[in-house]
């Protein structure tokens, strides 16, 4: 774990307008047998590299498994990379001890995956929101109440439900909370991991306008983690789509979805239920399921899958090709 | 026999909670046709996984109550025939399940093999009804003969839900295969009987989309193809377009809108179904949810159960609520103010 490794492509890529850049990232988990011995690695992150401009919506899509929920929490120094560099406003955060990052972190927020198991169930609402304040800030009570009360009305929440516990409101309000303890530190870009999973259509909808208000009222930079890709259509600017602990392509949400180069993304945007249009189930053709990211084949990790596999996607591994427009691809076949 | 499979005609049901009784199930109809494939589609806590037990008789015994209604399958109402006939005849063999997790449905400590062929121990095609009734319980060596055509028999079916190696994954414990796989598994087991109807519980919801894919397609193909109807609940407007032949919506425990699935989507007629369409992420409509929230069971609206978040909402929806009436073909929707206006995302 080097400490502050400055990598020289990110200083050189780096524009103004970047607010994070990540640069060759890695997070190896280790597989070990029942004696402890390391057998393998699990290769959660596979030299994953982006840049997020500010003010923008960059959303990572991708299955289960593929790796995205772990790129937020390396992001946010929940796991330690194996290798390369975060940068943030400026500041390489890779591999900084937590204190040291509490600081720069303040900028940088978290939103979890479920609200629900993210609230203390003994905790009033008021609590949980001060409680962010506490350990960033050193304002008094009163501050700290008054800028609760700002930042609840801003999410839509009455201020009676200060005196709530979690478990009194439901799956939409928690969402609003989980939200309105983020805001109060004014970050300036939040990773949103599955903001959408397990909410009802009716209560996505405001939930997702609410990102909208809230990104223009507060100037925000979300990265936005879903599986949902039509949600993703309709709230990114730009998006990334994984398999496996890679990025396989990139680009402005529009290109990619009108005109998806990599096969994988081509059969996850034909998998998207489109009322209207063909059913999936005349049109689908992708066969099998992920291998196990334990033990990846090798060259091109979504050859034993792909319809396009040739001899070569086993001997090498494609790299993300800049031969479009505002899109990127990882296939050596793309068109 | 008629053309109808089963059809629930005012059905009531409702829980003993702390907080009151909850009126779950408040007088609902759903028809479904032979082979045909009916969505059932409503939001969390709407009844959907009610009324699918109910149809399977399966209710927590201790706190359900039926208060009304008629399940007919198949020219018997189910609430009628006693438990023990319905076990015996019904339950497992006409009708099949689907549950929405397949983790969480094989035992983790018996191979796939033993748990399927526990399965047919009790509910084989090959058996009649005496038999069902104590082939169970008798030693395997009694029915080899049997043991053998039934082990065929799974291997065909693992075969058709196009599972790798058939053989192997009978040797294997649920753990060491996927959830696709495991979800395979499920439909054929469901299948296995040769039902004449299956209750699928939200089964793609534990799944990636490319694997949601995969399974509704063979779900599809595999129903059509057998003749089986199914019975789908899901929350998801998208996955029901893509499945089903005809859709009924529900809301807090009232079914709202029965229709044929081209005409549900075309012409959604009730104000619920119509603002849930909208709420889909769309790329050319704004983003337009449905404001206020759902309303408790305990103590649920009076009348239409959608009046206090509905927007053409009169003094007659908070009294009454309305009967069905046809508002197109075959297509049926309870409110007194249906919506006429085609919506934005329209099928071409």
């Amino acid at each position: 774990m080097t400490d502050a490794a400055i990598d020289p492509n990110a200083s050189a890529s780096a524009d103004d307008v970047a607010i994070l850049d990540v640069r060759q990232l890695k997070k190896h988990f280790a597989i070990r047998n029942p004696w402890g011995w390391r057998t393998g690695s699990l290769k959660a992150l596979d030299d994953v590299s982006f840049t997020v401009r500010r003010g923008e919506i960059l959303g990572i899509v991708g299955e289960s498994g593929c790796g995205k929920s772990t790129l937020g929490k390396t992001l946010m120094g929940i796991h330690q990379p194996t290798d390369g560099s975060i940068v943030f406003e400026g500041n390489d955060i890779a591999g900084l001890s937590p204190s040291a990052s509490r600081d720069l972190r303040r900028h940088l927020q978290y939103s979890y995956q479920d609200p629900g198991a993210s609230l203390d169930p003994r905790w009033k609402i008021r609590r949980a929101l001060h409680e962010p304040l506490v350990v960033h800030t050193d304002f008094g009570y009163d501050e700290r109440e008054r800028r609760v009360r700002d930042i609840l009305q801003a999410v839509g929440l009455p201020a009676g439900h200060l005196d709530l516990y979690p478990h009194e409101i439901s799956g939409g309000q928690q969402r609003r909370v989980g939200l309105a303890r983020i805001l109060t530190l004014h970050p300036s870009l939040i990773v949103l991991d599955e903001p959408t999973s397990g909410l009802d259509v009716s209560v996505q909808a405001t939930i997702l306008k609410l990102f909208l208000d809230l990104q223009k009222q507060f100037n925000l930079t979300y990265l936005f983690i879903s599986h949902d890709l039509s949600v993703v259509r309709m709230i990114c600017d730009r998006i990334a789509v994984m398999y496996l602990g890679k990025v396989v392509e990139f680009g402005d949400t529009e290109t990619v979805f009108e005109s998806p180069r990599h096969p994988y993304t081509q059969s996850l945007l034909a998998a998207i239920p489109d009322i209207g249009g063909r059913r999936i189930t005349d049109t689908f053709l992708l066969e099998g399921e992920p291998p196990n990211p334990g033990d990846l084949p090798s060259g091109c990790r979504f050859r034993t899958r792909c319809l396009m596999a040739q001899p070569r996607c086993a001997e090498s591994e494609p790299e993300l090709r800049t031969d479009w427009p505002d899109q990127q691809a990882a296939c050596f076949f793309a068109e | 026999m008629t053309a109808e499979l089963l059809r629930v005609r005012d059905l009531a049901v409702s829980f003993a909670t702390e907080g009151g009784t909850a009126k779950v199930l408040d007088r609902v109809n759903l028809t479904i046709g032979r082979g045909q494939i009916v969505g059932l589609v409503g939001e969390s806590g709407c009844g959907k996984t009610t009324l699918a037990r109910s149809i399977l008789g399966v209710l927590p015994r201790n706190s359900a109550q039926i208060g009304s209604g008629s399940i007919v399958f198949d020219d018997a109402d189910l609430l009628k025939v006693d438990p023990a006939t319905l076990e015996r005849t019904v339950r497992g063999r006409q009708i099949s399940f689907i549950p929405q997790d397949p983790y969480g449905s094989f035992n983790p400590v018996f191979t796939i093999g033993s748990q399927i062929m526990e399965l047919m121990k009790w509910k084989s095609p090959e058996l009649n009804d005496r038999q069902a009734a104590r082939s169970g319980w008798l030693p395997r060596f009694h029915g080899r003969q049997r043991y053998r055509a039934d082990r065929q028999r799974v291997l065909e079916m693992l075969a058709a839900v196009q599972l790798p190696n058939p053989d192997a994954i009978l040797a294997k414990y649920p753990h060491e295969v996927s959830g696709g796989q495991r979800q395979r598994l499920m439909i054929a087991m469901a299948l296995l009987t040769e039902p004449k109807l299956i209750i699928a519980d939200e089964p793609t919801t534990a799944l990636d989309v490319t694997i949601q894919a995969q399974i509704l397609k063979l779900l599809r193909q595999l129903a059509t193809g057998r003749g089986v109807a199914v019975l789908f609940t899901t929350h998801d407007l998208g996955t029901a377009y893509e499945i089903c032949d005809r859709i009924t919506v529900m809301y807090a425990g009232q079914e709202m809108e029965e229709a044929p699935s081209e005409g549900f989507f075309n012409r959604p007629s009730h104000p619920y179904t119509s603002r849930l369409l909208r709420s889909l992420p769309s790329n050319d409509g704004g983003l337009v949810g449905i404001p206020g929230e759902i309303p408790s069971l305990v103590n649920p609206p009076i009348g239409c159960r959608f009046h206090p978040r509905c927007e053409y909402a009169t003094e007659i929806c908070c009294s009454q609520r309305p009967e069905p009436h046809d508002v197109g073909v075959d297509h049926v929707v309870r409110c007194y103010h249906p919506v006429t206006e085609k919506p934005k995302q329209a099928v071409q």
